[in-house]
């Protein structure tokens, strides 16, 4: 690793990124208040001294919500990403390397995955579960795994048939040894940028769903749902409903920016 | 890959559709909590006008009181025969109102395809042949653009066009006026990415040796561009637009309701929200087999475009 390069792209999407992860963590030790407690006498003020971002419709404080909003929506990314790569990449490496039939059933499973648009899947299992975070999970998981498997299989296809690794294998190196050795580090610099993208995603997903009130429900901060919460009052409060918008765009930037591309 | 295996799959997902929606739409219905009977019988005669008849009316109606199997096999059976029943809320029959919900979607889909086209291929070629600060400005807006999930664009445009100008408005459905900004903010959305896969192939193209050789041999640049730039551009450009599909249902789904569009979408979010399962069941599946059927489309399409290709996909 060389210095870091302030002009990269990549600088920019990690800092922002990190600079939102301390917020949404640090910020409800700083403050005094809470995200819950209404107070109907200072509903919509402007931000002061105590409610350092204002207060929203209840009169709570938008300091610590939009925290807790930017925490949830972390959260989701961090554990669809985790999953669906963990996921992706094991059965990845099984439908190239092992046998033939296990290709052909995991090829079967993505066409069937794929026939539906992903926002429609996730629609419909947040509709057997509402506001359920870990049905949202679940189905943002199971639409993303797919991206994986298709990058890992492709790579380590090619990987498998290299010079490199027929000798490893007559030399009888075991499938963990080939792994760790010619599969992980030729995946590993790909998975960087659809981990990025994939984490763009689910945050979207999931702001998506709290948007059209099939997510996450109230009195729960979420990003999606604070947009609806605070258009009707626009006209009175501005900036409220600016709060959970630029949250929003700069969350999903700093992913895309991270991803070193623009997309595709 | 073969042409008709490519068909074979699409076909394949056309019937992974049906199973899956109805599957899911099933476990839906048998994981509503308490006795499902009364829950759908309260939307639909209301709280009060509930009694046990009325929950011995629908719980026939549905098959809840058989067992969880033969009441699958009866559930995807009516499926298969496009029998998706009457909607819980409205007591209509859903597939009418999927026709008529179907039409204002394609109507706001193909009006924001065709203005995002408008837009970005436009822009691509011009940034790609002139490159310099008219690239560096579509690269930035188009990075922030696309930042922006589709229903905060469509919120950002109602709140210019339609609260601060009152030029436009705010959402419904009747007069032509109602149709700009749905459309205009799918537009923004798709031409965000795609005017870059414009300029990405347009920039391919005018490098490479084959269009400097048009030029040589004493082709005007515009001659150039009609003999050999168009077809070589396109080929990736449509078989990008196969990946932007995706984009256009799940934009869809988001503006229609944002914006109170009657299309499939708002349709699909209401009836989730109002917890009528026949009419989600109804959308979800209209929404899965157009989405196969346009990406059946955009695959012939390539292989039109470029038949030396012997993989479309």
């Amino acid at each position: 690793m060389k210095g870091i390069d302030f002009t990269s792209t990549r600088f920019w999407g990690a800092l922002i990124l990190l600079t939102l992860c301390l917020y949404a963590f640090a910020a409800p030790i700083l403050s005094s208040q809470d995200s819950a407690t209404q107070d109907l006498s200072s509903i919509l003020r402007l931000p002061d001294s105590t409610r350092w971002l204002g207060t929203d419709h209840f009169g709570r404080d938008m300091w610590v919500r939009l925290a807790d909003a930017l925490q949830l929506s972390l959260l989701m990314a961090a554990l669809c990403v985790l999953t669906s790569a963990l996921i992706g990449v094991t059965l990845g490496i099984l439908a190239a390397t092992g046998p033939a039939w296990a290709d052909r059933v995991l090829d079967g499973m993505t066409t069937v995955i794929l026939a539906l648009p992903g926002l429609v899947l996730v629609l419909i299992f947040a509709a057997i579960l509402p506001g359920s975070f870990w049905m949202l999970y679940v189905a943002i998981s199971l639409v993303q795994w797919i991206e994986y498997f298709r990058v890992t299989r492709a790579i380590t296809r090619q990987v498998a048939r290299s010079p490199a690794v027929q000798s490893s294998r007559l030399m009888g190196f075991g499938a963990l040894y080939l792994v760790r050795r010619h599969y992980w580090p030729a995946i590993a610099p790909q998975l960087t940028t659809i981990a990025a993208f994939g984490a763009a995603n689910a945050i979207l997903m999931m702001a998506s769903l709290g948007f059209v009130y099939v997510g996450i429900q109230p009195p729960l901060a979420e990003l999606g749902l604070m947009i609806v919460e605070h258009f009707p009052y626009y006209a009175d409060a501005p900036w409220l409903l600016a709060q959970p918008l630029i949250a929003l765009a700069l969350l999903v930037l700093s992913c895309h920016l991270l991803a070193g591309r623009t997309a595709r | 890959m073969m042409l008709r295996d490519l068909l074979i799959k699409r076909l394949l997902q056309l019937l992974a559709v049906a199973w899956g929606v109805g599957t899911l739409t099933y476990i839906l219905m048998r994981a509503l909590p308490g006795d499902m009977a009364y829950r759908i019988a309260a939307s639909r005669y209301g709280i009060d006008g509930v009694d046990s008849n009325a929950a011995a009316m629908v719980r026939e109606e549905l098959g809840l009181d058989q067992s969880g199997w033969s009441a699958y096999w009866q559930w995807l059976g009516d499926l298969m025969q496009w029998n998706l029943g009457n909607s819980l809320v409205s007591g209509l029959p859903v597939v009418d109102t999927l026709w008529h919900m179907l039409g204002h979607s394609l109507l706001l889909a193909l009006t924001g395809m065709l203005i995002a086209a408008l837009i970005a291929i436009p822009l691509g070629l011009a940034s790609a042949y002139w490159g310099g600060w008219l690239n560096r400005l579509t690269l930035t807006l188009s990075t922030a653009m696309h930042a922006l999930p589709v229903f905060v664009i469509g919120l950002l445009a109602v709140v210019l066009f339609a609260l601060e100008l009152a030029w436009l408005p705010v959402a419904g459905f009747g007069s032509a006026a109602h149709l700009v900004l749905p459309a205009l903010t799918l537009a923004l959305s798709l031409a965000a990415i795609s005017n870059r896969v414009v300029h990405t192939e347009a920039q391919r193209v005018f490098s490479a040796p084959f269009f400097e050789f048009a030029q040589i041999k004493g082709l005007s640049p515009w001659q150039a561009f009609l003999r050999h730039g168009v077809r070589n551009i396109s080929v990736p450009v449509v078989a990008f637009f196969g990946v932007q599909l995706i984009t256009v249902i799940e934009g869809v789904v988001m503006i229609e309701s944002l914006f109170s569009w009657p299309g499939i979408g708002h349709g699909l979010a209401h009836a989730i929200f109002a917890r009528d399962i026949p009419l989600i069941q109804g959308a979800a599946l209209t929404m899965g087999v157009l989405f196969v059927v346009l990406n059946t489309l955009v695959d012939l399409a390539c292989h039109a475009l470029d038949p030396r290709a012997g993989d479309p996909a």
